[in-house]
This record gives C-alpha cells, sequence and structure tokens, in this order.
C-alpha cells in the first residue's frame, strides 16, 4: 500500500517588493507526482535548491501544494481539519540538531512530543523508553543533552519523532553536521527503524554512500523527479548524475573509472564487498 | 614566515567545577604556503586551536608564534594578527548581514581604515578570487543559493587580505559539485596566491584529494601528524578516535587481502584504477 501518494503538486515561491508586487516566482515543485511504499527505505537526492526540502515539509503538511495533492496515510494534507493527523503520522527530524532538542533532560525531551499528543503519562514513559532503546540512547536517558555529541543528539531528536508514533519519518538532510561516527550511529539508527521497527523512512541527503541501501531512491532537478529506481540503476548512470551536481559513492566511481579502460564490470557495484568479489572473478581467484 | 604553537595548553572554565582541558600541550609548526586538513571527531579540539590561531582565544600556557613574534607579548596587536589570518566560521552565510553582497563584502575592509575606493576595490578582488557570478554582485543574501551565500562568505573574509586562511567545514550541507567547486577554489589560492591553507573537515575524501598535510586531533591532543597517505594508512587507529579512511583505502585494503598486490597508500579513486589496471590491464 502506498503511504505517501503525491499527484501533480505545484508549489511556487513568489518575491514581492514593499508594495506587495510580484518581483519574481520560483518554481520548488513542479508537477511532482511520486509513491512511497508502507515500510520503504526511500532516499531523495539533488542538488542545493532542487526542491528536496519543500518536498520534504510537504509530506507533513508544513507547506500545502498549490496545485495537486499529497495524501499521507490516505489523508489529503489540504484537509485542514486533519492537518494533525498528518503530523502525528509523519514526523521530521531537520539537519541542526541543536535546534530540535527542547529538554534539560534527554528523557524529558523525547517525552515532549507524546506528551503534546495528550498520550496518559504511564505510557509516555513507556514510548520513551523503547524510543531511546530504538537509536540506542537509553543509557544517556537522564544526561543534559548539551553533553551530548552531534550524532547522539541527532539520535535523541530521531527519538521524540519515534516516540509519537508516526508510521513515517522523513529526515532532511540529518547528518550533514556531523563527524564520520555520528553519521554512522544515526545512519545505523535509521536502518534500524526501518527494518525492525518497520517505519518507513524518507532520508534526505548529499552523502551518496547513504543511500545505497535504499529500497529506492528519487532524484530532483528545478523541482522535478528527474530519476526515480533502486539504486544500483541510480549509480549506474554516472555521467548523468554528475550533470545534476551529484555524485556517485567511491566504489562505483571506480567500477565507473575500470569500465572505462576496459574491465569487464557489471553496472551499478554499490559496495566494497562487490567490488573485491568481481575484481577477484576477473583476476581468477 | 610561519606559525608556531609552543605547548599550548586550553582550559574551558579554568575556576569553575565544570572546567575542560580543551587543548593538552599541542605543538605545531605550520610553513608559509601549506595546505593542511585538520581532522578530529567533534569535541575533540580542532575548532579550540582554531580560535587559538587568530587570537579569539588565549592559551592558558605556552605560546603560539606568528612570523617569528610572540602573539601574547603585551606589545603585540592581536587585531593585527586577525587581519593576517582569516577565520571562516561553520556556515558562515549566517552572519551575512548587509542588504547586498557587494557592500557586505566591503565592509570589512572599510572597517579595517581603507578608503571607500580602496575597500571597493579589495571586494572586487575577493569576489573574482572565489569566481562569485557578477550578475549576483548587488543581489540580497537571500537571494542566493546555498553554494553562492558560502562563496559570498568566503569572499568577506578574503577582501581582509588575509596571510592564513582557516575554514571550519568549509563545505557542509552543499551539494556534491558545489563542494568540489568551493575546494577547487580553495585550493587555488593556495597554489596561485601562495596563501597558507587550514581546512577542518569530517570529509575523510576530501582532505584525501585536496591536502599536503593532515593533523588529526583526539581528546585536544595531536593525535597524528603527516601526509595523507601516511595518515590514511592507519585504518585501525584512525576508527578507534571515531574516524575513517575514504572509502577507497577499504577497497584497496580489502583487495589486498584478497591477494591483489596493491601498493601501500592509495587513497584517491584514481591511484586505484591505475594500480588495479597494472595487475589486471
Amino acid at each position: 500500500m502506498d503511504l505517501i501518494k503525491a499527484r501533480d503538486v505545484l508549489f511556487e515561491y513568489i518575491r514581492r517588493d514593499d508594495e506587495g508586487n510580484v518581483e519574481g516566482i520560483t518554481t520548488a515543485l513542479d508537477h511532482v507526482s511520486l509513491d512511497v511504499k508502507q515500510g520503504d527505505f526511500v532516499c531523495i537526492l539533488g542538488h542545493n535548491g532542487s526542491g528536496k526540502s519543500t518536498l520534504a515539509k510537504h509530506i507533513n503538511a508544513l507547506l500545502y501544494p498549490e496545485e495537486g495533492s499529497i495524501w499521507v496515510d490516505g489523508i489529503n494534507t489540504r484537509d485542514d481539519e486533519k492537518i494533525l493527523e498528518v503530523r502525528r503520522r509523519a514526523g521530521m527530524v531537520f539537519q541542526n540538531p541543536d535546534n530540535q532538542i527542547i529538554g534539560q533532560v534527554v528523557e524529558e525531551d523525547v517525552g515532549f512530543g507524546p506528551e503534546n499528543l495528550g498520550v496518559p503519562t504511564s505510557e509516555i514513559w513507556e514510548r520513551v523508553e523503547e524510543s531511546l532503546k530504538a537509536v540506542g540512547m537509553y543509557e544517556y536517558r537522564e544526561f543534559s543533552p548539551n553533553k551530548l555529541s552531534g550524532g547522539q543528539k541527532q539520535r535523541v531528536s530521531i527519538a521524540g519523532v519515534l516516540a509519537m508514533h508516526p508510521k513515517c519519518i522523513v529526515l532532511d538532510e540529518p547528518t550533514a553536521m556531523l563527524d564520520p561516527k555520528g553519521r554512522k550511529e544515526v545512519v545505523r539508527a535509521v536502518r534500524g527503524l526501518n527494518q525492525v521497527e518497520g517505519v518507513t523512512v524518507i532520508l534526505i541527503t548529499h552523502y551518496m554512500e547513504e543511500t545505497v541501501h535504499a529500497d529506492k531512491i528519487f532524484v530532483m532537478d528545478k523541482g522535478k523527479v528527474v530519476m526515480q529506481g533502486p539504486p544500483k540503476d541510480i549509480f549506474s548512470q554516472v555521467e548523468a548524475l554528475k550533470e545534476l551536481r551529484l555524485d556517485v559513492p567511491q566504489v562505483t566511481l571506480l567500477a565507473y573509472e575500470l569500465k572505462k579502460r576496459g574491465l569487464d564490470l557489471p553496472d551499478g557495484i554499490l559496495t566494497v564487498d562487490e567490488m573485491v568479489d568481481e575484481l577477484k572473478k576477473l583476476k581468477g581467484i | 614566515m610561519s606559525i608556531v604553537v609552543d605547548h599550548v595548553n586550553f582550559i574551558y572554565g579554568a575556576d569553575t567545577e565544570h572546567s575542560v582541558h580543551a587543548l593538552k600541550d599541542v605543538c605545531l609548526n605550520i610553513s608559509d604556503g601549506e595546505f593542511i586538513g585538520v581532522i578530529g571527531h567533534t569535541g575533540s579540539g580542532k575548532s579550540t586551536l582554531m580560535q587559538h590561531l587568530n587570537g579569539l582565544l588565549k592559551a592558558s600556557s605556552g605560546s603560539i608564534y606568528f612570523n617569528g613574534q610572540d602573539i601574547y607579548d603585551k606589545d603585540y596587536k592581536l587585531k593585527d594578527l586577525r587581519l593576517k589570518v582569516g577565520l571562516v566560521f561553520q556556515y558562515p552565510e549566517h552572519q551575512l548581514f548587509e542588504t547586498d553582497v557587494f557592500s557586505d563584502i566591503k565592509f570589512g575592509p572599510m572597517n579595517q581604515g581603507l578608503t571607500k575606493k580602496e575597500a571597493e576595490l579589495r571586494a572586487y578582488e575577493a569576489l573574482r578570487m572565489v569566481d562569485f557570478p557578477e550578475e549576483f554582485y548587488y543581489a540580497s543574501p537571500f537571494e542566493l543559493s546555498g553554494g553562492q551565500k558560502r562563496r559570498a562568505a568566503i569572499a568577506g573574509v578574503l577582501a581582509m587580505n588575509p596571510e592564513v586562511l582557516i575554514l571550519d567545514e568549509p563545505t557542509a550541507g552543499l551539494d556534491p559539485k558545489g563542494r568540489f567547486e568551493i575546494l577547487d577554489q580553495i585550493k587555488k589560492l593556495q597554489t596561485e596566491r601562495h596563501m597558507t591553507i587550514i581546512l577542518v573537515s569530517h570529509s575523510m575524501e576530501d582532505v584525501a584529494e585536496y591536502v599536503d598535510r593532515i593533523v588529526v586531533m583526539n581528546n585536544g591532543e595531536v593525535f597524528a601528524d603527516g601526509s595523507p597517505r601516511e595518515i590514511f594508512g592507519y585504518v585501525k587507529e584512525l576508527e578507534a578516535i571515531g574516524l575513517s579512511a575514504p572509502q577507497i583505502g577499504y577497497i584497496a585494503r580489502n583487495l589486498r587481502r584478497a591477494g591483489f598486490a596493491l601498493p601501500d597508500g592509495i587513497i584517491t579513486v584514481s591511484e586505484a584504477a591505475d594500480a588495479i589496471m597494472e595487475i589486471l590491464g
């Protein structure tokens, strides 16, 4: 079943001068249609300004389409009366953890969301516990957030969303400000949510390595979805991605370079192990 | 002409219960025209060290010499040091404040006491150095893309004519092409203008590709100091302190384990491709 369904979504940012006359229009989403299946892990790639974040904000009704519609779990995001229902189903995590954490203590921060939803107190504590365990931060429940590393803070932000029991989590560049270890921690936690808890994940990122395990990748350019498919198909199109100001993982780039120089390798090698296996075959070992 | 960091210690909140020993006996020698990458996990002391280099923080003990002069000497003017050592903070575009790009860039040199004409000349040169598109010189910073804002902010520091440029994660949040463009520009400042560049980065791939020397920080100490080839040879040690090697380093390592006679010290994709073709080509 499709958890998220977008049809012909149009959204424009309109700039006006002091008198309110229109100075310019930027089409951020240009008739976007896409479907995300329940339980999928999807990634959205695209250069700065391609419309990724605008799309993300449509999924939990922070923005509405001017034309077209988006349905989250069957609810049209334009339906004002059901806006809280939409936000309860689709949680968001942003780039900077420091802008998202409000509690003085980790468990208090994670409990804020469900409390706000009117969940009974005893259940709040259950949810806090299971959410912190799901992201591997339970041992830090009594810490002050400002004593945590960037990766740990970001995992607390994710737990805060998870405690609201969403069907889907949208993460907008959650690792952009983190060091390699923090990045790995967050990606591992997000994959865990998807595989163990069955939460649908929509990950926006500039780090191509984080997308190789996705079920599906959407590539955006100038407000349009220009490519979509499994990582293998997307990353075999090295030239097209480069034209879209994107990149491929180093291992895929190596495969591409070796093919150009005449080695007989299959398309879409995405992991170190695949690469080593293919080269072993060629060497006959 | 150089920067010498001599046994520098720094303690945050020294007189309080919550004091943190952020730099521990740091010694570094930075020569003119070097391109140095500084890596380390969050909280390893990278940014604290950078803020010492232009005098924003004062060492609790130890000395720093800039071009042979002790910057803690009571006659030394820290204001001059800050002109010579330009610091570009993380997300520098948050510091753009003027109504148009050009005014923002010339603010620094004007403040330095240059005439309007000189300041404008500096602003113009700085924008050229970062390849900023001319049609946006008088645009509002709000109308720029992420990469353009970043460039404008870097130009603001370059307009002060620094001899040393320190950049704290200049490419965080930029798309891959925007990242390469900025890094290429920075590299040019070193090769064409002989500026000393210090790049703080979380991207091992970028550091491997661009810098001549890497300083690894861990828990306030200099953990290692050497060429990218030397540093990224220590995969296990780097992982133990929350870092990693570029992905290509792992490919090379696993191929060696599988019986490929690859040379040591492969850190870029083209080096790996060359070495593999030697064997299979």
